[in-house]
């Protein structure tokens, strides 16, 4: 067992979408929701994940998939 | 450590101890260095700042560090040169550029780098890490092996040969990620999950962000302890626009200087403007976006520190700015044509959103304008592409004599 902290980024057309409820119960991963902001135009979700690695690692796929962006909490750590 | 109280966490305000930490436990928002500033103001003063080393540990009161520890290659208290020609070009009056190009890098990263490197070596850190496209690298390079300290540069593996080399000639361990850039962004957030290393710009990310301070302390003091009525920062992070307007309020509510009302204005290639993009259409919050832009040092398409940059956009009453990417090679041609400064893309869209700010009446020909060069134009040769011309002639009197004439004409 694994866990991941990751911010989810919605586009408007998704942010009705139950990504997160879909997570847990077709993926059997544990969410965590530690910050979240949503309006009608975006929202964001950060939260934590558990689950085996494998498994995380396929659920976050499928996020991807949705159109829902997935990155590290921390934003991004590549600097020029 | 006499003047640091602790780590804040920047979103729900939970206090942490000074260790290697950057996110918060319970809201996973970003940590920062909190001070004591009344110990402080009892240690600081005009005149023993300026009887300190011409680098940028003449400010090492308002460092989270021990200044005897200091790992310094002589970084900082950089020129602020009177652009008077550019100033001229532009209707500017009191245009200073910050050159902060000189640096023993070359770049800024050396003020952020030279603080992790340090406090790295506080926490007994064997292993001095990051993660980086080009300037970083140079940068967490060259202070690892000033500092003995064994060194891991993670980079893309497509990078240009040339920055690959700017870093490798210091000795660390170099390490070609394969994939793309969110492939080896990813890996390396992991990465420092796993290793006790000191990744400079991970986990000891609210240390090293207090670098880029001394930006903002060193202006207003070659001012003569004067704040500018106006800053034109680059944005990749948003966390050099967010911590030069730290260091300027700092020596504000210390009472360094006086009346401060700068407007702190963020420059951003269109290819990769998220911060920008927000401020424009009022959004509260930034959407991260996929880098397209010749400006590689900006490519930040997600940033850490996006919704403070835009904090400090609006309360400074600053005004968020892209540069078109055809411009940006023009912002460098001109700063280099007019006041003899070479700069990267970045300095190029520096200039570029400048010029589009005059143009929009947003700065006034008196006002006292500083814009921040942050990085060597000989570190993006390639993007300044076969823009040469020259005369082509034998070595005889004759053939030159016609080729120049023909060359007059055009």
């Amino acid at each position: 067992m694994t866990t991941k902290r990751v911010r989810f980024t919605f586009p408007s057309e998704l942010i009705k979408e139950p990504v997160i409820y879909k997570l847990g119960i077709d993926f059997e991963i544990v969410t965590n929701i530690r910050r979240a902001d949503v309006r009608d135009s975006m929202g964001w979700v950060i939260l934590e994940l558990e689950g085996a690695d494998d498994v995380i690692q396929k659920g976050l796929d499928w996020v991807s998939s949705t159109g829902v962006r997935v990155d590290p909490v921390g934003g991004d750590i590549i600097e020029g | 450590m006499p003047h640091v109280k602790c780590l804040r966490c920047r979103e729900c305000g939970s206090e942490y101890p000074i260790e290697p930490l950057n996110a918060c436990e319970y809201c996973f928002g970003p940590l920062e260095v909190e001070y004591d500033y009344e110990s402080i103001a009892k240690a600081v003063s005009r005149k023993s700042i300026s009887n300190g080393p011409d680098t940028m540990w003449r400010y090492h009161d308002f460092l989270p560090v021990e200044k005897e520890s200091a790992v310094d290659i002589s970084t900082g208290f950089t020129p602020l040169i009177h652009a008077k020609n550019l100033g001229n070009q532009l209707g500017l009056d009191n245009l200073y550029i910050k050159n902060d190009s000189v640096n023993p890098t070359y770049s800024f990263k050396d003020r952020p780098v030279s603080v992790t490197t340090t406090k790295a070596l506080e926490f007994e850190f064997e292993v001095l890490a990051c993660v980086s496209t080009g300037n970083l690298m140079g940068s967490v390079a060259a202070h690892g092996a000033k500092a003995g300290m064994k060194t891991m540069v993670f980079y893309p593996a497509d990078l240009e040969q040339g920055k690959i080399q700017g870093a490798a000639v210091y000795g660390p361990t170099m390490v070609a990620v394969t994939g793309n850039y969110d492939h080896a962004n990813r890996f390396c957030s992991e990465l420092a999950d796993n290793h006790r290393w000191a990744f400079v710009n991970i986990n000891m990310r609210p240390f090293y962000a207090e670098g880029s301070k001394t930006l903002g302390y060193e202006v207003a003091e070659q001012l003569g302890w004067k704040a500018p009525d106006h800053c034109v920062v680059p944005g990749a992070s948003g966390e050099l626009h967010t911590k030069i307007w730290k260091g300027l309020q700092e020596f504000n509510d210390l009472g360094l200087i006086e009346n401060l009302k700068t407007k702190m204005h963020l420059a951003q290639p269109e290819g990769c403007s998220p911060i920008v993009g927000a401020f424009e259409t009022g959004a509260g919050h930034v959407t991260p976006v996929r880098p397209e832009t010749i400006a590689k040092s900006l490519a930040i398409g997600n940033p850490a520190a996006g919704p403070y940059s835009l904090e400090v956009l609006r309360e400074t009453k600053g005004t968020g700015v892209s540069a078109e990417e055809n411009t940006i090679i023009d912002g460098i041609r001109l700063l280099a044509e007019t006041e003899g400064i070479f700069t990267e893309t970045a300095g190029g869209v520096v200039i570029s959103s400048l010029k589009k700010l005059v143009e929009h009446g947003k700065i006034k020909k008196d006002e006292v304008t500083v814009a921040y060069v942050t990085g060597n134009g000989l570190k993006t040769m390639e993007a300044m592409g076969d823009f040469v011309t020259p005369i082509e002639t034998t070595p005889d009197y004759e053939t030159f004599q016609t080729a120049l004439a023909a060359f007059q004409k055009m």
